[in-house]
């Protein structure tokens, strides 16, 4: 049973790569959305302020796409380590 | 509670099936996946082919004559000394032999040169795709910014500001120097302004040229962006401040908590730079990846019929030009979070110390 289940480990590898990557971008647009919600509130409340917060809100997801594509980059990695 | 239970049973259950029918289907599967490789056009090839380094530079293909340009390979063996010849000796009959070298086509060193003596790599200094496109950059950026230079020799403050592309280039320098240097580096920015604008426009110039079709992946390769990263970290750690130093090794906080903040301080200084190679390389390799493998539809379904080829199509051009403009803006936001960072990092580590919080 283990041994055959071990035989699986190259097939279950691509499946484990896909579902990492899917989950990875739930995690990315969960983020900035919230990020951009957030953003969107605060604009509405203070129209003068937008270009105040503009800014920061592209690094803050700059930074959340980053450790999203940390992730995919694991997945990518799990299929091409032997 | 009923409802968390029926999900996580749907769950097991799929997992379950997932495990059960590939225990069943395995040999039949192998023989597929073999016949499928052979049939199908070669996606993973291609797209590798486009990321990763090589020593020839292929464009592109007209028909069936492929586009070309073979670089000098030049290696150094411990036994037969240095050996300087173009790759196309190496490409020409797959796998060939020459001068006692050969690209390896399996291994841990796959696709690079290996002697075939030893079965080692030997010192590779070869000018590839990637140290080609490289110089290539370099020396565009080199030019754009001499030559914007020159124009303000025998100008004074009083002359009237530039205009066109000196104009445009100043406006960017000034850009990234007000807002992300100066802002983040209150004192002695001149000192690290240099670096910094470096690394932007470095960053910004890569980027962009990267997304040519038929161009090399500089960015989007994890070598290069360790270089960048360990010279933000050594821009931090070389000019550090006493303060900066006491705040790793002797962090203000009770007597229990320093070992535990030690280690964490010490590491924190590697995985800040880490982070920032990371970033831009997944960054850039993911655009690039993602704009072929949707490109790539159009092959996959050329020998499904019509209808569903031509609408892939469709879709696919459509996708991929989201896509490229996607990574335009992803090509700026990459550099600005690089510089913006390693500006913040260099900012923090000469910090300024007031009296009365000692």
């Amino acid at each position: 049973m283990l041994s055959t289940i071990l035989l699986e480990a190259a097939n279950l590898t691509y499946a484990g790569a896909a579902i990492g990557a899917g989950i990875v971008a739930i995690g990315a647009g969960i983020g900035l959305g919230k990020i951009g919600g957030a953003a969107m509130d605060a604009m509405a409340r203070q129209p003068e302020a937008i270009s105040k917060i503009q800014t920061p809100m592209i690094i803050i997801g700059a930074l959340v796409e980053g450790v999203c594509l940390i992730g995919a980059v694991a997945c990518l990695l799990a299929i091409l380590m032997k | 509670m009923t409802r968390l239970k029926m999900t996580l049973f749907a769950i097991a259950a799929m997992l379950c099936l997932l495990f059960s029918s590939s225990l069943s289907a395995q040999e039949a599967e192998n023989v597929e996946a073999v016949a499928a490789e052979q049939e199908g056009p070669d996606i993973s090839g291609m797209i590798f082919g486009h990321i990763l380094d090589s020593y020839e530079w292929h464009f592109t293909d007209i028909g069936d004559t492929k586009i070309v340009l073979y670089l000098p390979c030049i290696v150094k063996s411990e036994t037969t000394g240095w050996h300087v010849f173009s790759s196309s000796h190496l490409y020409h009959p797959e796998g060939a032999v020459y001068e006692g070298f050969q690209i390896a086509e399996s291994g841990s060193n796959e696709g690079k040169i290996i002697e075939v003596a030893t079965g080692e790599r030997p010192l590779d200094i070869s000018i590839t795709k990637n140290a080609l496109a490289l110089l290539i950059n370099s020396l565009i950026l080199i030019c754009i910014f001499l030559y914007c230079a020159r124009w303000y020799k025998g100008k004074t403050a009083q002359d009237a500001a530039p205009k066109g592309f000196v104009g445009a280039i100043e406006s960017m320098v000034g850009w990234v120097y007000d807002d992300i240097i100066v802002a983040n580096i209150p004192q002695n920015a001149n000192r690290y302004a240099p670096y910094l604008l470096t690394a932007f426009f470095f960053i910004f110039l890569n980027n962009l040229i990267g997304l040519i079709p038929g161009s090399a992946n500089i960015t989007g390769n994890i070598a290069i962006t360790f270089f960048l990263a360990t010279c933000t970290f050594l821009m931090i750690n070389l000019f550090g401040n006493k303060h900066y130093w006491l705040d790793i090794f002797n962090p203000h906080v009770p007597w229990w908590l320093k070992p535990i903040m030690i280690p964490i301080e010490i590491l924190g200084m590697f995985t800040k730079p880490v982070a920032l190679m990371i970033r831009l390389f997944a960054n850039i390799m993911a655009g690039h990846t993602a704009m072929l493998a949707l490109f790539s539809m159009i092959f996959i379904t050329a020998s499904m019929g019509a209808i569903l080829n031509g609408s892939m199509t469709v879709l696919a051009v459509l996708f991929t030009i989201f896509m490229n403009a996607l990574e335009l803006l992803v090509a700026f936001i990459q550099a600005y979070v690089f510089t913006m960072l390693s500006a913040i990092f260099i900012g923090l580590s000469q910090p300024v110390v007031h009296e009365s919080e000692a």
